[in-house]
């Protein structure tokens, strides 16, 4: 039933796209149904299913020249992170709700997207697997080049092109690894039983891991992230921050440390080295950054780097902490980039911090300042929020590998407290002392931006209600009571897929 | 009367060649004698129409009568079931053009095109058959004859003064001059290999050769016709008259020179080099360093091309060397992997020139300025550009991905990790990233970009909207379900003793 997710979105891109231009009402109902489809599906799946052991969804064969075969299975990772879709696919339609110009070809992209995303998630076979990674690709590229906003092309094509280089190395070490075992079979099971020869996982395993991590905006080979964040339309920002980084991290998982177990073992050290730059990194150019959207760009970059880190751990508490990182930054990546991009950017059409500071959005916009307020405190890892749990499992995780590299990372919180809280103070509780005429909207403002000091902001409508609502439930439920999502992905973690990690020193 | 009787069996074995012949004939004369005063509309309907009769006549024959293994006037020409899965390709392939052309406002010679297209063809089907050196000569050249002809027939005038008949004359000619000279080297190669066998039969071409696979004649022989061939699929760096063939020919005598010329010429590079210099050495790297060059250069050249056009023609050029890495590695056992990848390729190329076609038609240029909000002024010539540059780029789930996927993997299998065709799939396959790159860049106009003020809706003539479609589908099809064609070109491999 959970290949439903794939076809229901796909289904609802094709009928989106059917529709004439001007439909929008309808092309936003069908996103809306489809969306609802994915995550009503996961939802029914989630309690059917609850131990999180391998489950097989779909299993025939597809093209038996190769040994490659349409075989769809689902465990607690998978479950967590399609979970983790159908919300942010959700919440993305909500934020979108004003999409107008071109919006069916916007919804069927949008929803073509998240199909892919689906169908990643879900695969075993690793042709499929790849198949859909690719897919993935190609929608980010129009959502953001037609929809988007600052520096759209460069953003939009620096994108693809990193995901694109990305893909190729993975496709390389795929080969690679299809050719040397022999085995007649593309399904992961069987590539991860093959022992490989050290000497040649020693250069598969950082191909195919770096391959996905360009992805999961690993330190260095992240700009892609922040320009592509910031160009694209909120809810194409919310599922590139919130679901396809979240693709690298998942392939790094289960293909890249599954398949080549001792090129981990010898490599690990680098990757969590890098991590931890990340997160350093990626913090304190958070701290600098004039522009709204880029500030939660940056904060990405290093939540990501806290997935990596949690990976590199190697040990189970890591391990799911990663898994749980994911999730968490998920939800609350999309929601930060729903208030700057949607409920801010969208009335105020500034987004530098300079000049929102002017704006008065506390007074003007209460709601939006509330969730960027709660969003933030979810993110900075306050108790009681998903972003918590998640980041004091990858400390603790860290901790017995790698103990300087846990004070690295804590370095990171701390400096994530100061740029979440400039940010906060500057967009939205400034006060407001200057004048509107003290302070010169920046040039890639519109010229029609100027009247909104006089005219009141509009107000926050229902569906951006909504949308908030069910990004913080879903955070504050799993930060309350997180044995919801952590059982599944132990039990998926102790599954015989992740047998081999032990190679690398899995405990 | 004797010789005739004698030539009988060799005639019955030739039917298609003979029905697209005489139909050829047919075509042209009617055209000269009762259509004449008819409108120019109806006598290229009239032509194509009987060309595309012929055309599948010549399939239902090739199909239903499938001969296990045989060989035709005592050796000259082989008939088995896996040449007749290559003719079946290009017969669609030349069948889509005449469709193409039915529609083409740019040529005013009705029954002679049609003629040149069916004589084109029936050149490529004698060379996909011909298993004699003189024989595959003259079927070459009964093939690029045509397509020079069919280059220059363009009798449009322009509107800012340079009459673009005068471009397509000079492309066509450019095309000659290159083709002329690339035919004498051909032949060369090939007079060099008769004094080393005695015979012009590839068969013994090949026991000659496995007798004595070092002599330095050889290795002049193998070089006149890599270098020969090298000029026909248009690798670098003999690629030259490509871009500005593609650029100045009408758009449907370009589709037939990007597609069905491209299928023969491969399969002819595939039977002389397996079948003739198997044994021969030095040709694999020869091979190797025009497939690396080919692979870097035109996917570099076509990121910087402002004209769709010229960007297909370096696309090319890069797929060319694409397809001789079947060579260096395996040959034999990669030809399955080659068939499917050379045949996607054409139905991606074909359906790209289909789409450039009307939009030629329509009067819309091929610069990347005139394709701007395309998306908005024609959704569905949109969408199949974008159809067929993704399945050229090798973006999944299209034909032109899984072609590549199974090259690879072909090669891969053959190939010791760190040999040099394993870095040349590296290349291959970093280069792949360039082509997603410059097949955005044509698509970004057409998709992002708003029309020009006072820009319509383009008009899409019924047929070559119908094949276009069709052409979408099948590389959508041969791109999901790929073991369906996979199936039918390894059983014909196997029945024709290949494997």
């Amino acid at each position: 039933m959970l290949a439903w997710t794939i076809y229901s979105a796909w289904i609802g891109a094709a009928v989106a796209l059917m529709l004439p231009r001007r439909c929008s009402q309808w092309a936003r109902a069908v996103a809306l149904l489809a969306a609802s489809c994915v995550l009503g599906i996961v939802l029914v799946a989630l309690a059917q299913h609850p131990s999180g052991a391998m489950q097989t969804v779909a299993l025939r064969p597809w093209i038996p020249m190769l040994g490659i075969q349409y075989s769809l299975a689902a465990d607690g990772i998978s479950l967590t992170l399609l979970l983790l879709t159908g919300l942010a696919a959700v919440a993305g339609v909500f934020f979108s709700w004003n999409v107008e110009r071109r919006a069916p070809e916007f919804f069927a992209l949008y929803l073509l997207l998240i199909g892919a995303v689906c169908g990643v998630f879900l695969s075993r076979d690793l042709f499929l697997l790849f198949v859909f990674y690719e897919i993935a690709i190609v929608p980010k590229y129009f959502l953001i080049a037609i929809w988007g906003s600052t520096r759209r092309e460069y953003g939009a094509m620096k994108l693809v092109l990193y995901s694109f280089a990305g893909s190729a190395m993975v496709l390389l070490g795929l080969l690679a690894a299809y050719v040397a075992s022999g085995a007649h079979s593309m399904t992961l099971d069987d590539l991860a039983r093959y022992p490989y020869p050290a000497h040649m996982q020693m250069w598969a395993f950082p191909l195919v891991f770096v391959g996905f991590a360009v992805l999961a905006g690993l330190w260095p080979l992240h700009t892609w992230a922040p320009t592509g964040h910031v160009a694209a339309p909120t809810a194409a920002s919310m599922l590139l921050a919130g679901v396809v980084m979240k693709l690298g991290a998942y392939g790094c998982l289960r293909v890249a440390m599954t398949l080549f177990p001792l090129g981990l073992a010898e490599w690990r050290g680098v990757f969590a080295l890098l991590g931890v730059v990340g997160i350093v990194y990626g913090a304190v150019a958070a701290l600098v950054q004039r522009d709204f959207k880029f500030v939660i760009g940056y904060s990405s970059i290093s939540h990501m780097g806290f997935v990596l880190l949690g990976l590199m751990t190697l040990n189970m508490i890591g391990l799911s902490g990663a898994v749980l990182q994911m999730f968490s930054h998920g939800i609350l990546a999309g929601l930060l980039f729903a208030v700057a991009g949607r409920m801010v950017y969208d009335r105020t059409h500034t987004r530098e911090l300079s000049a929102l500071q002017t704006l008065r959005l506390d007074k003007a916009i209460p709601f939006a300042a509330v969730t960027f307020a709660i969003a933030g405190a979810a993110s900075m890892g306050l108790p009681g929020f998903s972003g918590f749990v998640a980041e004091l499992m990858v400390l603790v995780g860290a901790w017995r590998a790698y103990p300087m590299l846990a004070i690295g990372a804590g370095v990171g919180i701390a400096v994530g407290v100061a740029y979440i809280w400039r940010a906060m103070q500057q967009a939205f509780f400034a006060g407001g002392t200057g004048t509107e005429q003290d302070h010169c909207i920046p040039a890639q403002a519109q010229p029609h931006a100027q009247p909104h000091a006089q005219e009141p902001l509009p107000a926050i409508t229902l569906p951006e209600r909504f949308g908030a609502w069910l990004l913080i439930a879903a955070s504050i439920v799993v930060g309350v009571y997180p044995q919801f999502l952590l059982r599944l992905i132990d039990e998926a973690l102790r599954g015989p897929l992740f047998a081999g990690l032990s190679m690398g020193g899995l405990r | 009367m004797n010789a005739i009787l004698h030539a009988i069996p060799a005639l019955y074995a030739l039917l298609p060649e003979v029905i697209l012949g005489v139909l050829a004939l047919l075509a042209l004369a009617l055209d000269l004698s009762v259509l004449r005063a008819c409108a120019l509309r109806v006598r290229m309907a009239c032509a194509a129409w009987l060309g595309v009769a012929a055309c599948v006549a010549a399939i239902a024959w090739l199909l239903l009568h499938v001969p296990a293994q045989s060989s035709v006037a005592g050796g000259m020409l082989a008939a088995n079931s896996l040449t007749a899965l290559v003719q079946v390709a290009m017969l669609v392939l030349s069948a889509c053009v005449l469709l193409l052309w039915m529609d083409a406002r740019t040529a005013h010679h009705a029954g002679e095109s049609v003629l040149l297209i069916l004589f084109a063809t029936v050149g490529m089907l004698l060379l996909v058959a011909a298993q004699d050196l003189l024989l595959i000569f003259l079927s070459l050249e009964l093939l690029s004859l045509p397509l020079y002809i069919l280059t220059a027939l363009d009798a449009r005038r322009d509107v800012d003064g340079a009459s673009s008949s005068a471009h397509a004359a000079e492309a066509s000619l450019k095309y000659f001059l290159f083709g002329g000279v690339s035919s004498a080297m051909l032949l060369f190669g090939f007079s060099l290999l008769y004094g080393l066998a005695n015979s012009t039969r590839l068969a013994s071409v090949a026991i000659a050769v496995q007798a004595a696979p070092l002599q330095p004649l050889l290795l002049a022989a193998t070089a006149l016709i890599v270098v020969g061939l090298g000029f026909k699929i248009a690798a670098a760096p003999f690629h030259f008259w490509a871009p500005d063939v593609y650029e100045a020919a009408p758009a449907s005598s370009a589709a037939l020179i990007a597609s069905g010329s491209k299928v023969a010429a491969f399969f002819l590079f595939f039977q002389i080099f397996t079948l003739g210099l198997t044994s021969a050495r030095g040709w694999t790297l020869m091979l190797a360093v025009i497939a690396a060059l080919s692979i870097a250069l035109g996917s570099l050249a076509a990121t910087v091309q402002t004209n769709v056009r010229r960007l297909l023609a370096y696309s090319a050029v890069a797929h060319a060397g694409y397809m001789l890495l079947a060579f260096l590695a395996g040959t034999r056992a990669n030809l399955p992997a080659l068939l499917f990848y050379v045949v996607t390729y054409a139905l991606a190329a074909l359906g790209f020139f289909g789409v450039v076609a009307v939009l030629e038609n329509a009067g819309v240029g091929d610069t990347l300025e005139a394709w701007a909000g395309l998306s908005q002024r024609s959704p569905l010539l949109a969408g199949s550009a974008a159809i067929f540059l993704f399945s050229l780029a090798g973006v999944p789930p299209l034909a032109g991905f899984f072609g590549k996927f199974y090259l690879f993997a072909a090669v891969l299998q053959r190939a010791p990790i760190a040999s040099i065709p394993f870095w040349l799939v590296v290349l291959a396959i970093a280069m792949s990233a360039v082509a997603l790159y410059y097949s955005l860049r044509v698509l970004k106009p057409a998709f992002v970009a708003d029309p020009a003020v006072g820009a319509g809706a383009i008009p899409i003539p019924f047929v070559s909207r119908v094949v276009v479609l069709l052409l979408a589908a099948a590389v959508i099809v041969l791109g999901c379900a790929p073991q369906l064609f996979l199936h039918w070109i390894l059983c014909a491999i196997q029945t024709a003793g290949l494997r």
